[in-house]
């Protein structure tokens, strides 16, 4: 799954830096403090730049380093900004036996992008995620939180076009 | 900060106000509740749209005084879903839209008339069930983890206080009971953990007790990273029912001489952890949790850490790890966690669905307990029913119950009048089950024995139309993706051996490779540092075994029988059914079809990409894939 540094630049604004500033203050030293200021940041700018990041390990006393191992071990984390709409398939296994596999194939196309990737304009962005639970509706996609069950591959058309 | 008596206060009217839930009959008078299902299936579908509506329109047909609507944790039934129970009747309509509301509460709710078209039917006789327990699906199950999912307002401490909540909690503190004695009961009842390796929890809790700590500094956690695709019986119950959780782990701390607790829970269930936060702040203004427990001196507090998407981090060591906030990686065992565990102090962690029957056996009794189930293995199991089956979503059943009874009895069997072919338990550490095992009774021993395990309780049912290899290389995909990295025979074996199995579904396999598939997987089981590593090859271990006539029609036939494996797929035109149309040849993205008008088409196979359209589009039903 491409992960590496974006090349998308830098937007945030110093409210989003300062309430950041604040989390991490309060959880400076706190024992296993790192987890929940990583999700802060990604909860703040939607990913986890660079330039977020570095305020983090200063504010912290925690190596940058550090918060890479800490960020690159887990799947949550993104080191680039997703798309205005997030779509997402379940590969889970009960929407796995029923088909998913081809219904993600069907936005790949649709979107013209690779699962884990996001379209030129910024518009759409698509993975592939593990069980989201909704099993009895399999198989799933969701689109932000709009949640969409029980689809076949022909379907995927026309439910992102309200989007577009 | 309440009183014991004011709980009692509490749980005497709250249980009066619940009463048409556990009435029998509707009497004159007696209000209506409506209980909608918001548990994450249902809420996927507009369930919360739902609760606004009826609000709304009892309130616009004047009915709102007397008539309550409850927002609930999951029934069961997902596939049904949305959910709709009304009490005092106890009346289950399934498949509900926001559009049918003003007719329920119109018809049903004012005059008594049942909406017939919304009732449940049964999915092999099509007769409508009225009631909940009329229902095939509810009857052969047994709720005890489960117990008060879809019976309570989750969000709600004073519903779970009116069904006995708290109430254990509160005579073990007051009576200031031995810790051992509780210890003996949870021991005495023989529960095993549910999160799947069943190791005895009584035990699990004498070890934690027994161990010393430097500074008398221990913990509790719960595993709530429920990350077996396709289960889902942790969420619902912490959707459903937070609080028999949360009591059951400040008696956990109390048992052991801990005064702190973590509860580890997926951030994907952000419905999970919106109801855990709200039943943690509740249980800290009553003064459930925090200093001084209800003036007992007892002290106990709790926190909840987020998961990040890493299904190893279900793995006890690595768990406490990412609680530290560090690389989720598992460590060797020994030292276990109840001698060290959480930031190096002795730590007792239990999975939900565990803590959850701790709080029914401090209430029932542990011989209540030991007396359900099968010898080794007492209580229920909570199995999320998954897959090509009729009736997804939650069952809970005795241990010992067949397979056959939970796919045929309560699922109804698989949809379309397709032929069941394996049951998959245990995930991706689990194995599958074949059709000649079915009449198997379920429990940690029997399963471990067909080469699958009880794992956490996925159950996922697959018909004809899987392929089993392709299965077996879905789950290894799932492991070589969430193996840590850590030991080198997890992290180069499993790709090693998915890297085999690739090359059998694109049908370049030889018989040498299932040798060698085999040879490796026990070598992988051997030596992986934890239990994701040593459980990774279970998926290809069972289907080689139950199945290896469709691994041999995949190497020596380059066939896949089921038709999934797409490079061994070949589409044909039957010129008996072709009418010549052309209609093929212009959708055919490849141009891989030729033919005139009026004359039988051909599809070349050297140039055919396998995308199906052409299937798709024939008016005729003249090509067939195989």
């Amino acid at each position: 799954m491409p992960n590496c540094k974006t090349v998308v630049p830098y937007r945030g604004t110093p409210e989003q830096e300062e309430e950041l500033l604040r989390f991490v203050a309060e959880h400076k030293g706190q024992p296993g403090g790192v987890m929940p200021a990583l999700q802060k940041t990604q909860q703040i700018f939607g990913y986890l730049p660079e330039e977020a990041l570095i305020l983090v390990a200063e504010g912290m006393d925690v190596p940058l380093s550090e918060l890479y191992s800490v960020a690159s071990f887990y799947a949550q984390f993104s080191f680039n900004p997703k798309g205005e709409h997030q779509v997402s398939v379940c590969l889970g296994t009960a929407c796995y036996v029923k088909g998913s596999a081809d219904v993600l194939e069907a936005v790949e196309k649709k979107l013209g992008i690779r699962t884990g990737s996001i379209t030129r304009d910024g518009r759409f962005s698509l993975d592939a995620t593990r069980c989201i639970g909704a099993c009895g509706l399999a198989p799933v996609m969701t689109v932000g939180g709009d949640v969409y069950g029980r689809l076949t591959p022909d379907q995927v058309g026309a439910i992102l076009d309200k989007y577009m | 900060m309440k009183t014991i008596d004011q709980l009692e206060q509490i749980r005497a009217e709250i249980s009066a106000e619940m009463a048409p839930r556990f009435a029998a009959d509707r009497a004159q008078g007696v209000e209506r509740h409506i209980m909608v299902c918001a548990g994450t299936g249902c809420t996927s579908s507009k369930s919360l749209t739902i609760i606004e509506r009826f609000k709304a329109e009892l309130e616009a047909q004047g009915a709102a005084e007397h008539n309550r609507v409850v927002r609930t944790g999951c029934f069961g039934l997902c596939a049904m879903g949305p959910v709709v129970l009304v009490y005092p009747e106890g009346i289950f309509y399934s498949h509900v839209t926001p559009d049918d509301v003003p007719e329920i509460v119109s018809e049903h709710i004012l005059k008594g008339n049942l909406v017939e078209r919304l009732l449940h039917r049964e999915a092999d006789t099509g007769e409508a069930t009225h009631h909940l327990e009329d229902m095939e699906f509810y009857k052969p199950q047994m709720r005890i983890a489960l117990r008060n999912c879809g019976k309570i307002d989750p969000e709600n401490i004073d519903e779970y206080l009116a069904v006995d909540g708290y109430k254990a909690l509160t005579r073990i503190l007051t009576e200031k009971t031995p810790a051992q004695e509780i210890i003996d009961a949870v021991k005495a009842s023989g529960l095993r953990g549910r999160g799947g390796a069943g190791f005895s929890t009584g035990q699990k809790w004498q070890f934690a007790a027994n161990a010393d700590s430097e500074d008398g500094v221990k913990f509790v956690c719960c595993n709530a990273d429920e990350g077996d695709p396709g289960a889902f019986m942790d969420r619902s119950i912490l959707e459903g029912d937070p609080h028999s959780v949360i009591e059951a782990m400040i008696v956990a701390g109390y048992a052991i001489g801990a005064h702190q607790g973590y509860i580890y829970v997926r951030a994907e269930y952000p419905i999970a952890v919106h109801r855990l936060e709200v039943a943690i702040g509740q249980a800290k203004e009553y003064g459930l949790l925090g200093e001084d427990i209800l003036g007992s001196g007892f002290s106990f507090d709790l926190g909840l850490r987020l998961g990040a998407g890493a299904f190893v981090c279900g793995e006890e060591t690595a768990l406490m790890t990412s609680i530290e906030g560090r690389r989720g990686e598992p460590r060797p065992r020994p030292p276990f966690p109840a001698v060290k565990g959480l930031f190096q102090r002795p730590t007792l962690l239990n999975n939900v669905e565990t803590y959850a029957n701790v709080t029914w056996i401090l209430n029932h009794g542990a011989d209540a307990y030991a007396a359900i189930g099968t010898e080794k293995s007492k209580g229920t199991k909570v199995f999320a029913l998954g897959g090509k089956i009729t009736n997804t979503g939650l069952v809970e059943v005795p241990m010992g119950t067949t397979l056959r009874t939970i796919i045929y009895d309560i699922g109804g069997g698989c949809p379309n009048g397709k032929k069941f072919k394996a049951a998959q338990t245990g995930g991706p550490s689990g194995g599958c089950i074949p059709e000649s095992l079915i009449d198997t009774p379920i429990d940690y021993d029997s399963l471990t024995a067909i080469g699958s395990m009880m794992g956490s309780g996925g159950l996922i049912v697959m018909d004809e139309d899987n392929c089993m290899v392709d299965i077996a290389k879905f789950f290894l995909s799932f492991c070589v993706d969430e193996s840590c990295g850590k030991c080198a025979p997890c992290r180069i074996g499993t790709k090693r051996l998915y890297d085999l199995l690739d090359k059998i579904t694109k049908g370049e396999g030889t018989l040498q490779d299932l040798d060698t598939i085999e040879e490796l997987c026990y070598h992988l089981k051997d030596s992986a540092l934890c239990a994701l590593g040593q459980t990774a090859p279970n998926p290809v271990l069972s289907t080689l075994k139950h199945f290896r006539d469709e691994y041999v029609a995949h190497v020596v036939e380059k066939r896949c029988p089921a038709g999934v494996c797409k490079d061994l797929l070949r589409y044909d035109v039957d010129p008996d059914k072709c009418k010549g149309c052309t209609l093929c040849t212009r959708i055919c993205p490849a141009g891989a079809i030729s033919g005139v008008l009026r004359a039988p088409h051909s599809i070349d196979h050297t140039k055919c990409v396998k995308c199906g359209a052409c299937m798709e589009t024939c008016r005729f039903g003249a090509i067939s894939k195989h």
